[in-house]
């Protein structure tokens, strides 16, 4: 096993309009979609967002199969909840019925409704992932954050931290590949046994891995300190995020979007 | 450039001795001057090399630069503006996962105005010969290239002096001498002062002027022709002089008529080839 195949996030490189966008519009614009998830209720506004996920990622020009691919993990997650609504939900109408289950058809609109929901919001947040470089995604995060400074968020403070991860999450997996094959050499196994016999083999590794991390934090702290580094206080940055007509577009359309969807949901009741 | 009076530094250890890592240095660098600073394990190059911009602050005696002391706290970061420093380890000093944004990490520290930031990291890159790599991520790159990013991010900051503290240990001859190239090119172009901390004598040969230091003592100092014909002296203090010059001392004393000042290969060649 090479540790170091591992790639870091799942940013797929590309020059779309979507991959174009600023960092904040794409991180604020997921997140209205998630709530504009949330005001879904008719098959129609399921079919809306399920349209405007569609058109993200065809005018992102990402693989169809990749974005897809990103499901993977949670497909279980999908299927469970779908099953405890199914079986959970109250309702009168019932389907059929196996000893003390029962399904109803209320039953089945939500469960499947839960899926479909679940579904998006994980294919609306990975173009997030895809389109967005970690390095990029971390400015805009800080940016977004720093109005809550006053209120105690230490936006800089988490950026840094989230930029030297970036920077040293390959350097301590070459470094454990190291430390794995000079274990290895010297007769230790890390591929056999059950699983807590393998945890216990890990500890060789995680010892030195440990140490070594140590004593780069503070190497790194040093060279900081030398270059001027004090904190997020004056700070300047060379690239500064600014947002262009295509962002203010974007948020318009993201925007609109969860008011139609709210008034789908609640529109009716006031005419009625 | 650098005064430095009577310095001395000491701390306690782990198991609560005294140590005197340095015990009364004196020292001027002048502005523009290639300083090697060599000596043994312990013999005080590194913590002499730290308190050069206030990564450590004297015991007693004072350290100036350009005419301020580093023990007032307000001169503290126009000091590490001025003396960038350079650390042994590549990988522990790049901050940012790519070229650019780190070489941008010190400008953005003291506050450089954003459109300045990117022509100083280009002139950076451009001085250390890295500018192909700007938008590459450091772990994919050499020991030699890393430290040389290492390098741009402290020119970067446009200081008068750059403090080198074993650079070269961790890397393998061809990074040994595409670093010591680098420096001498900014040192003989750019006019910047250079404290250079090696276990390499070789690498010492392309300085001004050597310090030999031994147990926080300034031992003696010269020209690299100087220093390193006192073959003997330097063997007592644990330290290997070149080749050439080790050569020429063994033959001197069995009897071949060699000059004294013969410290590099090729004068020992032509001063072979000039016996009858």
């Amino acid at each position: 096993m090479m540790l170091s195949d591992i790639t870091l996030g799942q940013y797929f490189p590309g020059n779309s309009l979507v991959h174009r966008l600023d960092p904040r519009t794409k991180i604020l614009a997921t997140i209205i979609y998630i709530i504009a998830i949330f005001f879904a209720s008719a098959p129609l506004s399921y079919g809306i967002l399920t349209g405007f996920a569609a058109v993200v990622i065809l005018i992102s020009r990402l693989p169809w199969l990749l974005v897809l691919k990103s499901l993977k993990p949670i497909w279980i997650i999908v299927i469970l909840t779908m099953l405890i609504h199914m079986f959970t939900a109250p309702g009168e109408h019932i389907i059929f019925t196996w000893k003390f289950l029962s399904v109803t058809q209320e039953g089945l609109d939500m469960g499947l409704k839960m899926a479909v929901r679940l579904i998006l919001l994980l294919l609306f947040s990975s173009v997030l992932t895809f389109t967005t470089s970690p390095i990029v995604l971390t400015d805009g995060i800080e940016s977004l954050l720093r109005p809550f400074k006053r209120v105690g968020v230490p936006a800089h403070e988490l950026a840094m931290m989230m930029t030297i991860a970036l920077r040293f999450i390959p350097t301590l997996l070459e470094e454990t590949d190291r430390i794995m094959k000079a274990q290895t050499a010297r007769g230790a196994d890390f591929s056999s046994g059950n699983l807590l016999e393998r945890m216990k083999n890990m500890l060789p590794l995680l010892v030195p891995l440990f140490i070594s991390a140590f004593r780069r934090a503070d190497e790194l702290a040093v060279a900081m300190e030398a270059r001027c580094y004090r904190g997020g206080e004056g700070r300047t940055r060379m690239h500064e995020l600014a947002f262009a007509a295509g962002d203010y577009a974007a948020l318009t359309l993201t925007v609109l979007l969860a008011v139609g969807l709210a008034v789908l949901r609640w529109g009716n009741v006031c005419v009625l | 450039m650098i005064k430095i009076e009577n310095l001395k530094h000491y701390y306690t250890d782990a198991d609560g001795n005294e140590v005197k890592a340095l015990d009364g240095v004196t020292l001027e660098i002048k502005q523009g001057e290639f300083v090697a600073v060599i000596g043994a394990n312990g013999s005080g190059k590194s913590t002499l090399a730290r308190h050069l911009n206030c990564l450590l602050l004297p015991t007693s005696g004072r350290v100036e630069v350009g005419g301020k002391d580093t023990l007032d706290e307000k001169h503290m970061w126009y000091i590490r503006q001025q003396v960038g420093m350079v650390f042994q380890n590549p990988d522990n000093q790049i901050v940012a996962a790519i070229v650019e944004e780190d070489v941008a990490f010190g400008p953005e520290n003291i506050g450089v105005a954003g459109p300045e930031i990117a022509p100083r990291v280009a002139k950076a890159l451009a001085a250390v010969g890295m500018t192909d790599y700007a938008r590459h991520a450091p772990h994919l790159l050499s020991g030699g290239q890393k430290q040389r990013v290492a390098i741009a991010g402290i020119m970067a900051l446009e200081p008068k002096c750059i403090v080198l503290d074993e650079p070269t240990a961790m890397l393998d001859p061809q990074g040994r001498k595409e670093i010591v190239s680098t420096v001498r090119r900014l040192n003989k172009e750019k006019g910047i002062t250079i404290v250079y901390i090696t276990h390499y004598m070789t690498e010492a040969l392309a300085a001004d002027r050597v310090v030999v230091m031994e147990k926080g003592h300034i031992r003696f100092t010269g020209t690299p022709r100087e220093v390193f014909s006192r073959v003997d002296e330097l063997e007592q203090l644990g330290l290997e002089a070149p080749l050439a010059a080790k050569v020429a001392s063994e033959l001197r004393k069995s009897g071949v008529k060699l000059s004294e000042n013969i410290i590099t290969d090729e004068e020992l060649a032509q001063a072979l080839c000039q016996l009858h």
